[in-house]
């Protein structure tokens, strides 16, 4: 190939739009999804109790689905995230039913677990080169293994009403009720809405100014009035049943923050130029090996909040807790449109890829479809979304 | 073969070219880089298919038509490639046999494998066993067994290209006897190298291509049948290439290097750069010629960083102090930026944007406390697109939307970014159109004017000399000559690049 010259003259246009229908049928999938199972349900799919529910069950694929993410653009995969939470998970417990500690201090050791655990990943994959997918299969087995010795075998119950908290419970009324909606939760749900919406236009009046690529007004008018109108309808929902989850919250901080991260610092920059040509970014003087190190920290210590989130939802430690965790969270990912070979994905792409599939799960739970079936559809949409993604990067020629 | 004509996506390599091999002889084909010496074996043996070029092949003659390497090989042509292609882990006899393998109804017959791996084993005078696997070899060995192979296929034709290239003088002498022992049991040897001095003493004949042509052609019996010869014919071509004017300004000495020997990363006993000093003035262009495999771009990296090589010796001196390029930042830091010579693996992100690789290697620069401004980002690389010319609407494009000359315009701000003293680049127009040569040239001189010293790579004498100030000339890992521009000729160049050990 690298013989003959080869100027590549794909026209640009097709570059641009080729990716953006990649976002937008994302976008379109999921609320033909949604549409469906409305309908199909009789309205039952965004019953607020239903949505409030979907939110706090699919909670954990999207907190390690964060740090899958950047673990695949950078070209590795982490099998083990699924052990970690549950082997966590029972020394939290532990900490807190038999050594006695405070919760606050029993979250922040499952998160220097969770760091120190993928410190001890990244080492073997930064520095020893062993890869990542042998490395982290062992660290499945180990962890699994470690978590069914911690609880010798059984579970840890009765956590304190502040742990269960964090997973299952809502930020209390303080601002009292509209009607029968909770008013703290539609003013938030307000906040972000208009947050979006100025972010949105900032950002867009920049691009203008500059003369750079945009999206066409008719695009992101509808876009933009698409997700306000989706984060309004969400808070009314959830108004309408016991208010704001604190997982929302957590989720909220975590997508924003580590959006940041990616598309702002030094760092994320460094995980794109790696994965997308490990050799460039070593001759630009990346530290290639850091930067897989901390990958792996990052993904420990999310695995570590959402080893929190996960037991105090169930409200005890099992040893069987958080069992295919890491493959929802991979799946999510490539259905976020992330490349296999490194160098693509968003965190954005990763959260609408978690919904997905966590409306899957739900509409197919309120029909009283076999789990066994949902397993299935499940599989058939991960592949169908791969295989859209392959094809039409093929066509644009990029891939 | 005649009148051979191969294009790739409109680029002739191959341009009417002839060649014809006695039966029995040893004949020798010798051209630049790039000249289609190996294309042309390509076409011969099958692996550009009957009917992807023009003209005729005749082998034992009869008309030939290959449809793929298999049609070759079982007429009984069999081509060595420079980057060898045996299987690591498999044994040597499981090797010689791959695809052809000693089997009755896909049962394989290990007692009769390893019977006649031993038997041309001894042919070729290789004493190891026939069970140790392949990757225990040295590149020498590994040789052998390919030529093994080959004589397990019944060879009437062997074609070698650049076989020794990868050698020391012991096993090239070796190789070299071998090839004369099978030319006198019958059988056809191709031998495609640089080291004209090998080839003078093994050919028989001797083709020289040149620009996809057959430019000369004679026999070691002729009168004339000179070193002097070879050279002239294989860089005959006429400078026409245009350079964009210059306004010299040299200074002082900038940048020097003391002693510098590198080994081979893997087979570590072999020295790829040995013992190489030089230096450059600020505002000189300085090039350095050699042919393919001579350690150029080798000892760039080794230099930039330590990215090539192990048991790394020497000393670096920037302004007469030594200084130290023991990583990629330690060189950027002091003021050293390599623009490598494969763009395509070693110095773009083809998935991202054209500012994010133009601020790729100084993203310092852009940012603050780790947190990158976006805007800044943009305005950096947008000067870089306006002062380098880089066509396209806008530098949030993919950097693999852009043509060649383009790209490397990317390649080369991303480096200018970085704000260096010290410039090495390595093949800076490959694969770019002539136009943005002539761009590319004129960044190169203008980068000069401001008074960096400038190292120039390249595979294209003519380019070398359009460009450079004084050329330095490599030949298997050591520095060979150091030329001022009024001297400097393509013969004598080629000359200084091919002198061999002997």
């Amino acid at each position: 190939m690298s013989e003959a010259p080869t100027l590549i003259e794909t026209p640009e246009k097709r570059q641009t739009l080729s990716i953006n229908v990649r976002d937008y049928a994302l976008l379109g999938a999921l609320v033909a999804i949604i549409v469906f199972f409305q309908v199909a349900t009789h309205n039952k799919l965004l019953a607020p109790a239903n949505v409030n529910n979907l939110i706090s069950q699919n909670a954990y694929v999207v907190i390690i689905a964060i740090g899958m993410v950047m673990v695949i653009i950078a070209g590795h995969i982490d099998l083990s995230v699924g052990s970690l939470v549950a082997m966590i998970g029972a020394v939290s417990a532990i900490a807190v039913q038999h050594w006695h500690q405070p919760v606050w201090l029993a979250v922040l050791l499952a998160i220097v677990i969770g760091a120190a655990v993928g410190a001890w990943q990244g080492f073997w994959v930064a520095f020893v080169k062993v890869p990542a997918f042998i490395v982290t299969l062992a660290g499945m087995l180990i962890f699994r293994g470690l978590a069914i010795v911690f609880l010798t075998g059984g579970t840890i119950g009765g956590l304190p009403a502040s742990y269960v908290a964090i997973g299952g419970r809502w930020v209390p009324g303080w601002l009292g009720k509209v009607g029968k909606l909770d008013t703290l939760t539609l003013v938030i749900g307000l906040v972000a809405a208009l947050g979006y919406l100025v972010g949105q236009l900032v950002a867009r009046r920049k691009l203008v100014a500059k003369n750079l690529p945009h999206e066409s007004s008719a695009v992101f008018y509808t876009k933009t009035a698409l997700v306000v109108g989706a984060i309004l309808f969400l808070s009314y929902l959830l108004a309408k049943a016991n208010g704001t989850p604190y997982v929302l919250i957590l989720l909220g901080v975590l997508v924003l923050t580590y959006t940041f991260v990616l598309n702002r610092t030094v760092f994320g920059r460094h995980i794109y130029a790696m994965g997308g040509n490990r050799f460039a970014a070593m001759m630009s003087g990346v530290k290639t090996k850091w930067v897989d190190f901390f990958i792996f920290v990052n993904i420990g210590a999310l695995a570590g909040v959402a080893a929190v989130v996960t037991t105090s939802r169930a409200g005890a430690a099992q040893s069987a807790a958080g069992t295919w965790y890491e493959l929802d969270a991979i799946a999510s990912v490539f259905i976020g449109g992330a490349a296999v070979s490194g160098g693509v994905g968003r965190i954005s792409g990763a959260v609408i890829g978690a919904l997905v599939m966590g409306v899957l799960n739900q509409g197919l739970s309120i029909m009283n479809v076999d789990s066994a079936w949902q397993q299935v559809v499940k599989g058939l949409v991960l592949l169908a979304a791969v295989a859209f993604d392959v094809i039409n990067r093929r066509r644009s020629g990029s891939s | 073969m005649k009148d051979i004509v191969k294009e790739f996506s409109g680029v002739r390599a191959l341009d009417g070219v002839s060649l014809d091999v006695v039966r029995g002889e040893v004949h020798g084909i010798c051209g630049e880089n790039g000249a289609g010496k190996s294309t042309l074996m390509k076409v011969l043996s099958g692996v550009y298919p009957h009917g992807h070029f023009e003209g005729e092949i005749e082998f034992d003659g009869a008309p030939a038509t290959f449809g793929s390497i298999n049609d070759s090989e079982a007429a009984g042509i069999v081509i060595i490639h420079q980057e060898l292609a045996l299987s690591p882990y498999l044994s040597i006899a499981e090797n010689i046999f791959l695809g052809n393998e000693r089997a009755t109804r896909g049962i394989i017959d290990w007692h009769e494998t390893n019977l006649q791996a031993k038997a041309l084993l001894d042919r070729v005078g290789l004493k190891d066993k026939v069970t140790t696997p392949v990757l225990q070899l040295g590149v020498g060995k590994q040789q052998l067994v390919e030529i093994a192979k080959a004589l397990s296929k019944d060879v009437k034709l062997l074609i070698l290209d650049e076989p020794t290239a990868a050698l020391n003088d012991d096993d090239s002498a070796h190789l070299l006897d071998l090839i004369r022992g099978l030319r006198d049991e019958g059988i056809t040897s191709i031998i495609i190298s640089h080291k004209l001095a090998e080839i003078r003493a093994i050919a028989d004949n001797i083709t020289v291509i040149r620009d996809g042509h057959t430019v000369d052609d004679f026999s070691m019996k002729d009168k004339d049948n000179s070193e002097g010869r070879l050279i002239k014919s294989m860089v005959g071509r006429p400078l026409n290439n245009l350079f964009p004017p210059r306004t010299k300004n040299i200074g002082e000495e900038i940048f020097r290097v003391e002693n510098w020997t590198a080994y081979h990363p893997v087979d570590t006993g072999r020295k790829v750069v040995d013992d190489a000093s030089f230096f450059v003035r600020a505002g000189e262009i300085v090039g350095f010629a050699g042919l393919m495999g001579a350690g150029r771009t080798e000892l760039a990296m080794s230099l930039f960083g330590r990215q090539y090589g192990t048991k790394i010796s020497g000393t670096v001196k920037r302004r007469g102090e030594t200084i130290h390029t023991r990583s990629v930042n330690e060189a950027i830091e002091n003021g050293i930026a390599y623009v490598t010579e494969d763009r395509k693996r070693y110095g773009l992100n083809l998935i991202a944007s054209i500012a994010a690789n133009i601020t790729g290697a100084n993203l310092r620069g852009v940012s603050t406390r780790g947190v990158i401004d976006l805007h800044k980002e943009i305005a950096v690389a947008e000067k870089y697109r306006i002062a380098l010319n880089i066509k396209t609407d806008a530098v949030t494009r993919f950097t693999g939307t852009l043509s060649g000359g383009n790209q490397q315009k990317v390649v080369l701000s991303k480096w200018l970014n970085t704000a260096p003293e010290i410039l090495i680049l390595d093949e800076p127009t490959r694969g770019v159109d002539v136009g943005a040569k002539y761009e590319i040239y004129g960044i190169i001189n203008e980068l000069a004017a401001q008074g960096k010293a400038i190292i120039v790579i390249s595979s294209e004498l003519p380019e070398l000399l359009g460009l450079s100030d004084r050329v330095y000339t490599i030949a298997e890992g050591r520095i060979t000559g150091d030329v001022p521009r009024e001297e400097a000729t393509q013969e004598r160049l080629m000359k200084l690049m091919t002198v061999g050990e002997n």
